[in-house]
């Protein structure tokens, strides 16, 4: 166990690394940063000022290596538009990208864990196939103009919901029904046949052998187990739905770490760009990691010796 | 030589009607790709601020000659509908060409070599695992300026790992079939193997995961493109016209209705096809 969690970190921070490696050739791409920043009416001398002041005279791999070293020890740099540390600012805008993220995820799994137990239920039944459509739709959803549509439906015609900021919870309500809708298909696919292998195996007949009932059957030990892929997909699922939130955060002006990578983009903010790029990336190796020490925790055949 | 895998029960494959659903708004999507120039009414271009934002045919007040309305700028919607359909096919099927021949090959070469390269071919799948897809498309088009190659080639590095995790695991199933050792035994070369052997074994699971890459491609142009970083304007991609519909959506809510139907439409087609050839050909997809 402890063998397997310390190769998991190691290729944690071999992920991070390339990241980080990968994030800052990304943000060179463009040429000369310094022309960017001073912009398009800036005189020779305002450029070369700008080069010296952010750094951007040194050779690239001394760069890279003070990135780097900066960033080891939490140090992400300073943006150059909000002229603030980025820490700060990443650590501003994510409890919304949280909340946004946790929303959605909670919706997902009280939408996908009824359905796929009612579709492994009544497998290959007019229900079933319902279900699987509904999988379907999920898949096929275009988040931002669902997003929009409830905008006009929920928000303007029934009057039920704010339609854009981050003032109350109701504000949470919207974007994290959108949100939901990436994670719904996977996690009914993934429930509805861990239900139904498990309603085939061996413990379950002598459950049934035994008499008991098919609740208890069914939620306490076809659940139990069905659920263990679940929980960690879930987990992964998290890691997605907070890198694809930008698209979300845009829609309902919801002000968190997307729209401020999104806002940092169009701004030559690159130190911001960076940054958002490498924290997601490490969020996500980490709440993959979570994933698999909770498979390990909650299916103790997989613990080993 | 292929091995087919029967799994098929009732109701699947062709003779399930989805899959025939699926087909037909593919075929329709892909007759409106190719002959959009034959097929659009009006210019889709051509601007006249004297007919703005005319309503469709099924509200009053519609005119005959502009069936789907106008747009903000006068634009025929039905024109420029078409020749989205032309946008998104495009991007969807040239992104899913590049991230096919890049995880195709890393997938395959991981499964059938193993050891070292296999541990670096994980690596890989897990590194473009963690890098927020539509974060960094955003970034690149934004540093480099909107055009549709880059947005392509974008798309193109970062979609391939689906493509490597299926050719992996089902090369490594057939790596070890009894056919693969005969070929071994008569001396065939590593590449004979992979190519006359492997490939065409595995080709049916990636066929499905392509339906699906394009898919995906498609839904992730579109978003793009409502956040001005994807496909440049004027060109209609249906992404792009919910943006500029956007304005005008409260008050005529049928101009982000249309473009976003037939997205949905056209994506749900394109995945109703993919399951039903992957219930014919019996392909699993999972990673």
């Amino acid at each position: 166990m402890l063998q397997f969690l310390v190769r998991r970190l190691i290729v944690a921070i071999l992920v991070a690394a390339t990241v980080m490696t990968l994030a800052f050739i990304l943000t060179r791409l463009s040429g000369d940063l310094a022309i960017s920043i001073a912009g398009p009416n800036a005189t020779q001398a305002d450029v070369e000022a700008v080069r010296k002041a952010y750094g951007l005279d040194r050779p690239l791999t001394v760069q890279f290596f003070d990135w780097v070293g900066r960033a080891a020890t939490g140090d992400l740099g300073e943006s150059y538009f909000f002229k603030t540390k980025v820490s700060t600012l990443i650590g501003e805008r994510m409890p919304i990208t949280i909340t946004l993220g946790l929303t959605g995820l909670v919706i997902a799994l009280l939408v996908s864990l009824p359905l796929g137990i009612l579709a492994a239920v009544r497998e290959n039944t007019a229900l079933d196939r319902v279900v699987q459509m509904v999988a379907l739709v999920g898949q096929a959803m275009p988040s931002f103009w669902l997003g929009l549509i409830l905008m006009i439906t929920l928000g303007l015609q029934l009057g039920w919901l704010p339609i854009s900021g981050t003032g109350s919870w109701q504000h949470f309500v919207m974007p994290g029904i959108v949100l939901a809708f990436s994670a719904i298909p996977a996690l009914t696919r993934l429930t509805r046949a861990g239900m139904i292998q498990a309603m085939g195996s061996d413990y379950i007949r002598t459950a049934r052998a035994k008499g008991l009932s098919r609740a208890s059957i069914l939620l306490k030990h076809a659940l139990r187990n069905a659920a263990i892929p679940v929980v960690a997909i879930a987990a992964v699922q998290l890691g997605f739905m907070l890198g694809g939130s930008i698209v979300i955060e845009q829609v309902f002006a919801l002000h968190g770490v997307g729209f401020l990578a999104w806002e940092s983009i169009g701004k030559n903010d690159f130190p911001v760009v960076q940054s958002v790029v490498l924290v997601l990336a490490v969020i996500y190796v980490a709440l993959t990691m979570l994933a698999d020490l909770m498979n390990a925790v909650l299916d103790p055949r997989l613990r080993g010796p | 030589m292929t091995v087919m895998s029967v799994t098929a029960g009732p109701k699947r494959g062709w003779k399930s009607i989805s899959t025939w659903i699926g087909a037909v708004i593919v075929g329709i999507a892909m007759i409106c790709a190719v002959f959009a120039p034959l097929l659009v009414p009006h210019d889709p271009f051509a601007q006249d601020l004297s007919k703005r934002l005319l309503p469709p045919f099924w509200m009053a007040g519609t005119n005959p000659d502009y069936l789907l309305g106008t747009d903000q700028l006068g634009r025929d919607y039905l024109s420029r509908l078409i020749w989205g359909c032309r946008i998104s096919m495009l991007i969807g099927v040239t992104v899913t060409v590049v991230s096919a021949l890049i995880g195709i090959t890393i997938g395959v070469l991981g499964g059938f070599l193993g050891g070292r390269v296999d541990d670096a071919v994980l690596f890989a799948i897990t590194t473009r695992l963690s890098i927020p897809v539509v974060l960094v498309s955003l970034a690149v088009v934004g540093l480099l300026g909107s055009s549709m190659t880059l947005l392509v080639l974008t798309l193109g590095l970062l979609l391939w790992d689906r493509f490597a995790v299926v050719a992996r695991s089902t090369t490594m199933q057939v790596r070890n079939l009894d056919f693969v050792a005969a070929a071994w035994c008569a001396g065939c070369s590593r590449f004979r193997i992979l190519a006359g052997e492997v490939l065409p074994n595995i080709a049916s699971h990636l066929v499905v995961v392509a339906t699906l890459e394009i898919a995906l491609a498609i839904l992730l142009e579109a978003a793009l493109s409502f956040l001005g970083l994807g496909v440049p304007p004027p060109l209609p991609s249906w992404g792009l016209m919910i943006a500029e519909a956007k304005d005008y959506m409260f008050f005529s809510p049928w101009v982000i209705v249309i473009p976003g139907v037939a997205l949905f439409v056209l994506v749900m087609g394109i995945n109703l096809l993919g399951d039903g050839l992957r219930d014919l050909f019996g392909a699993r997809t999972d990673p």
